[in-house]
């Protein structure tokens, strides 16, 4: 009974401390200025627009050359990583990703950045435990979580004929 | 021997008095490319070129900036590394890292001290304490931070694509280090900064959980031990020329005033924040301002001991803040607990 009595109460303070974190968060928004959303969102739909129709563009020129269209897809995917790798390198890449926020990181661009960047950052521990065991911290979790997904999606499809 | 008694040297539960002042003889300032191009570069003894310092790697960059800061101030009171009789610093990174490998170095007897970005002023609380305690004669406290080296531990790596929420704050690339020596009177020439009370902080947490909200997270532990040392030490914001806190940021600068007000304390005449001051906010895109150990510690170092070596500041308390989560703490769901240790210091 006592011990229940105990339990009670500590799930109380709990509610309570909970109460003010909440209240105190509230309050901190009132200091808080909003990120600019809306120009935000601007940025990262032209820049994120400009990759895109850039991608189609390369793509049509591919296969007006004569190319599969799904070897021009490919190879269009492989310009785009390779570009935003190398713009990773020579350190440009986050410069513009904090102009265009979602508009280049949403894209394979965004994909290609997230490995090259610890690349680069780890090689200091070495090519094995640095560079091989960081090389998919950011990656890794967008990987699992997509090809569970995927798995997940693909029984559903064969079950449903 | 000295005049040792066991009178008890303790203000309330939290304060220390040093009734045989300890002097801060000398700092050293030790600064980044960035910090460099702020509002105090002329006030830093060394700015950076290049944040690597010649260097292979950003840990053992930041190493250096330390031992160069404390080099700097060991050189200014004109000592050598064996003339110390205890080395106090911290630094941000795991087993901190920055300190232990100077220590190495130095070979001065060496504590390292972990208490977040509140390294500086637990560091001269505790040199101060060995040195009205008769443990010490001179001792040397530091702290040193670098945002290239608390990026790649705390957040991203440096060239990941990313926006940066505005209540973000920059990490400083710094060191400070000061010379704590035990006061002589015989030997007074000019102004010395002496230390005379230091609160011990407790820490609190108001539950946030965001990361980028370190401001927020850390106003209310530096509002309890402020308030804490007024009461303990009976004074007001009036009896001080400046109030300083370690890294607020622009966010919780404001928290700071705000909470003050509500305790029944105006501080805004006396007071602001070392975060804030580093850096001129639009122009060098910091969002909240700077933060990390070597914020308050070359500010301190770099500006405020200089105004009150030229006497500019009279009286002024020193409140480094330090938000104490880890890079699992919040993966786990837990709050960011906060911690402020202040000291205050006057000209005599």
């Amino acid at each position: 009974m006592k011990e229940k009595l105990e339990t009670e109460k500590e799930a109380q303070k709990k509610d309570q401390r909970k109460q003010k974190a909440k209240e105190y968060e509230n309050y901190v928004k009132g200091f808080t200025p909003k990120p600019a959303y809306f120009s935000n969102s601007l940025k990262a739909f032209f820049v994120g627009g400009a990759i895109c129709a850039a991608a189609l563009w390369i793509q049509n020129l591919l296969t007006g050359g004569g190319m599969k269209e799904t070897d021009a897809k490919t190879a269009v995917t492989l310009i785009l990583i390779c570009t935003a790798q190398l713009l990773t390198g020579i350190g440009v890449f986050d410069t513009i990703a904090k102009f265009a926020g979602a508009g280049c990181i949403v894209p394979i661009t965004g994909f290609a950045n997230s490995m090259v960047a610890p690349a680069i950052e780890f090689k200091k521990e070495g090519l094995v435990l640095g560079v091989g065991s960081k090389l998919f911290s950011l990656a890794g979790p967008v990987l699992v979580c997509g090809i569970s997904v995927s798995v997940v999606i693909g029984i559903l499809y064969w079950m449903l004929g | 021997m000295n005049n040792y008694n066991n009178t008890m040297r303790r203000l309330g539960r939290q304060t220390f008095d040093f009734p045989g002042c300890p002097v801060i003889t000398s700092t050293g300032s030790v600064v980044g490319e960035k910090e460099g191009k702020g509002p105090l570069a002329n006030y830093f003894d060394l700015i950076l070129e290049e944040d690597m310092f010649g260097e292979k790697t950003w840990e053992k960059a930041e190493s250096k900036m330390l031992k160069e800061a404390m080099l700097l101030a060991a050189k200014k009171s004109g000592k050598k590394p064996e003339d110390i009789d205890v080395m106090l610093c911290g630094d941000l990174l795991n087993q901190l890292m920055s300190c232990s490998f100077t220590a190495r170095d130095l070979q001065i007897p060496f504590l390292g001290l972990y208490g977040a970005c509140s390294a500086m002023c637990e560091s001269l609380l505790i040199a101060s304490t060995l040195i009205d305690g008769g443990y010490a004669n001179s001792a040397l406290a530091a702290a040193s931070s670098h945002y290239c080296t608390a990026e790649r531990q705390f957040r991203m790596p440096l060239e990941h694509g990313n926006q940066r929420p505005p209540a973000a704050q920059w990490t400083v690339t710094a060191a400070g280090a000061a010379i704590v020596q035990k006061n002589e009177a015989k030997e007074k020439t000019g102004p010395q900064v002496c230390i005379r009370r230091a609160t011990m902080g407790r820490v609190m947490d108001a539950g946030i959980t965001d990361t980028h909200q370190m401001g927020a997270a850390m106003a209310p532990a530096a509002v309890d031990t402020l308030c804490t040392h007024f009461q303990d030490t009976g004074t007001k914001p009036d009896d001080y020329d400046a109030i300083l806190t370690g890294d607020m940021g622009f966010i919780g600068k404001q928290i700071v005033i705000d909470l003050m007000r509500k305790k029944g304390y105006d501080i805004t005449p006396v007071y602001d924040d070392c975060g804030v001051l580093m850096y001129f906010k639009e122009k060098q895109d910091v969002h909240s301002g700077g933060s990390g150990c070597g914020c308050s510690a070359s500010v301190f170092c770099g500006k405020i001991f200089r105004d009150m070596m030229n006497g500019k500041l009279k009286k002024v308390i020193l409140m480094s803040t330090g938000a104490l989560m880890t890079t699992q703490s919040s993966q786990q769901g837990e709050s960011i607990p906060g911690i402020a240790h202040a000291v205050s210091m006057e000209v005599m």
